[in-house]
């Protein structure tokens, strides 16, 4: 019995003394990834036909242009300068010298070729894994021609989820209110943009005010509100087809409509018997039912993905705050107890966090925080901005910054802007006027 | 008997990513052509020429027919995997063991003499600890449990150097389990002689793919960190190495 004790204690031993030997590593750097974007080859032929349809002359490097323009906006990649490129794009395609693109520091190279067959462009491109010598990724696209820029959103949407592990936001419009003139005498457009501020489009002639454009997230629709003979008026437009319905008057100080996750209700906030409260209206049989009922100013409802509860913002602690309720209206929580004022609150498409405007101080704050109210985290501050739309990963924010004017009521301007939520990338995004009241789409693919 | 129980009897077949890609063919509808747009314009247009002319009061545009977009397919429905990638060749399931670029890392010492203290009170808390359990073994078997771990410095010189090199995939959630283990067989210099990930079944389950997005990331910061920072002696010690990566903490913020 003895003999059997020791035996076990030295074999325990044994094993203990050979085990292996483990490192935790429970940190890394959160520096841009180093990636190489090789123009996309063409041949001769497919380069006359771009020149005859699109009239570009080479829509291979300017796709790769859009990718690596995407990928740098979002801070976490960094796309690696083209001069430095040791290996002709065509020739990189078909097999890449890993050692040439490890020399470069890139840890990633996308190449690809594009050509015109039967007047439709055919876009193919690979993601490689440089240190690995690895082929991560292969696709091929066929669209009309015309359709280029999206097709390099779309390249950067799969290479961005292929590398982080989530969808991508770059297959995407924002919708915004264009705004042009004096600051006292403004007019106001509803737009329409490719994320990264190309493709402009105005959806409105400007007669009239429009306010808060929000997109149905399941698909092209937009809600936003307008003033007809001075009553706000709810609209429907459909993006694709151009189609616009009048959803219906309502009372003074009608604010904000936004879809339900399932795109089948709008919810908003409107003024009746001189109290503010939160309605939905139903799509299909335009009936609107009461949520709030409170003496307090309950506005800036929004839904989380799921459709069970709604967040907005109340004052019927005396001050305003965010609240969450269930989407019948009851178990009404307040979740902000930090200083100052919140408003705007909006929830996350990944339903993790909840996005805010915040007032403290007289300077203005885009945060975020849990929807319990745990781990508020102030983003960006400002001397004015407000009104956060989510990308559609729930990863970046846009939002609209207005700047002071000066004592000759000159230097107004206002302008989108965008920020993740490590909070360190910041960007303007670039807008053909003055700009406000921007939200984010849903992806156009898949 | 001992030497029996000794042997890695755990040891697995190294296992590498899948090597081949498919090309997905994908159709993308025309949605970029917004059809009332250039409506509006016209209609800017018009209004501009017939100033004095009374506009609508409805500010938004008239009502358009619904056009049918172009007979483009969708997506989904035309998703075709349509060839192998040609050359195998270029995706080499071994791991390169031949990489001996020097990484930049490597050059710069991270050594903080502040922390000096910190490491000698650690030291001995840990010495102290490894004494009081092991008070009852004798000697020998005590060299023999002291051995086979790295020491403090060893160990934070090798993390310093990994941490240096790993980009942290920022889109994972920091919620789930996503610990990566890898296990290494390493030459004397720090070079990669074979990495395995331990769990590695669990990279091609559906709905894992945080968790083959993070083992890459993991396997990528090895191969650019190579040679690893080890410790100039005691190759017998350190040869096999596990490095487990969490991300979590970084994750949370």
């Amino acid at each position: 019995m003895i003999f059997l004790r020791t035996l076990i204690i030295i074999l325990l031993l044994q094993f203990k003394a050979n085990a292996l030997i483990e490192v935790d590593i429970t940190r890394g750097n959160l520096t841009p990834l180093p990636i190489a974007v090789s123009p996309l080859s063409s041949s001769t032929n497919s380069i006359d036909e771009f020149k005859r349809i699109l009239k570009i002359e080479d829509v291979g490097s300017e796709i790769s242009l859009v990718v690596e323009n995407n990928l740098r906006q979002s801070g976490l990649f960094n796309p690696l300068q083209k001069d430095a490129f040791l290996q002709k794009p065509d020739i990189a395609h078909l097999k890449p010298r890993f050692e040439d693109w490890k020399l470069i520091k890139a840890q990633a190279l996308i190449t690809g070729k594009v050509e015109i067959i039967d007047e439709k462009l055919r876009v193919e491109f690979r993601l490689w894994d440089v240190l690995a010598a690895k082929e991560m990724l292969a696709i091929a696209f066929t669209t009309v021609p015309t359709n280029w820029r999206r097709v390099g959103h779309i390249i950067t949407d799969k290479v961005y989820e292929r590398l982080t592990g989530e969808k991508g936001y770059f297959d995407t419009r924002i919708i915004y209110v264009a705004e042009e003139g004096p600051k006292t005498k403004r007019i106001k457009k509803l737009a329409i943009m490719d994320q990264d501020g190309a493709n402009t489009k105005y959806l409105t002639l400007g007669n009239e005010l429009v306010l808060t454009p929000r997109f149905n997230p399941t698909n092209q629709m937009v809600t936003y509100l307008s003033y007809f003979r001075n009553l706000p008026r709810v609209y429907l437009l459909d993006i694709e087809t151009g189609v616009q319905e009048v959803v219906g008057d309502f009372p003074g100080m009608t604010f904000a409509p936004r879809f339900s996750p399932d795109g089948k209700k709008i919810i908003m906030s409107f003024a009746s018997d001189g109290n503010s409260d939160i309605y939905t209206m139903d799509l299909e049989n335009r009936i609107v039912e009461r949520i709030t009922n409170h003496p307090s100013i309950d506005t800036s409802p929004s839904y989380s993905p799921d459709g069970k509860y709604i967040c907005f913002n109340s004052d019927r602690s005396g001050y305003q705050q965010i609240y969450v309720m269930k989407s019948n209206g009851s178990s009404v929580k307040r979740i902000s107890f930090g200083k100052g004022l919140y408003g705007t609150p909006v929830w996350s498409p990944r339903g993790d966090l909840i996005a805010f405007t915040k007032l403290h101080k007289g300077k203005f704050y885009i945060g975020v925080m849990r929807t319990d109210g745990s781990g508020e985290r102030l983003l960006t501050e400002n001397y004015y901005q407000e009104a956060p739309s989510w990308s559609p990963n729930g990863r970046v924010l846009v939002f609209y910054r207005e700047t002071k004017t000066d004592s000759k009521g000159e230097g107004f301007s206002a302008k989108l802007w965008s920020i993740d939520l490590t909070g360190y990338n910041e960007r303007q995004v670039p807008t053909k006027t003055d700009a406000s009241d921007p939200s984010w789409s849903s992806l156009l693919s898949n | 008997m001992i030497a029996t129980l000794s042997l890695p009897f755990l040891a697995k077949k190294p296992i590498d990513l899948p090597p081949i890609v498919s090309i997905e063919l994908i159709q993308i509808t025309d949605k970029t052509n917004i059809p009332f747009a250039p409506k509006a314009k016209k209609i800017i247009e018009k209004v501009k020429k017939e100033k004095e002319r009374v506009v609508s009061e409805q500010a938004p545009p008239k009502k358009v027919k619904k056009e049918k977009p172009e007979s483009v397919p969708l997506p989904d429905k035309e998703i075709e995997k349509i060839e192998e990638i040609e050359e195998k060749k270029q995706n080499p399931e071994k791991i390169d063991t031949e990489v001996k670029q020097v990484s930049e890392f490597e050059k710069k010492e991270l050594f903080d003499p502040n922390n000096i203290a910190a490491l000698i009170d650690k030291s001995k808390e840990d010495l102290a600890e490894t004494t009081e359990k092991t008070n009852k073994v004798t000697q020998s078997q005590d060299r023999n449990v002291e051995v086979n771990k790295l020491t403090l410095s060893e160990e934070d010189a090798l993390k310093a150097q990994i941490f240096g090199c790993w980009s942290i995939p920022l889109g994972l959630p920091y919620n789930e389990n996503l610990l990566v283990r890898i296990k290494l067989k390493l030459k004397p210099d720090g070079s990669v002689i074979k990495s395995e990930i331990l769990d590695h079944a669990r990279m091609n389950k559906p709905g894992q793919g945080f968790y083959k997005v993070l083992a890459e990331s993991a396997l990528r910061a090895i191969r650019l960190c190579q040679p690893l920072r080890v410790p100039s002696t005691g190759y017998e010690r350190w040869k096999d190495l596990q490095l487990n990566f969490d991300a979590r903490e970084m994750l949370e913020g």
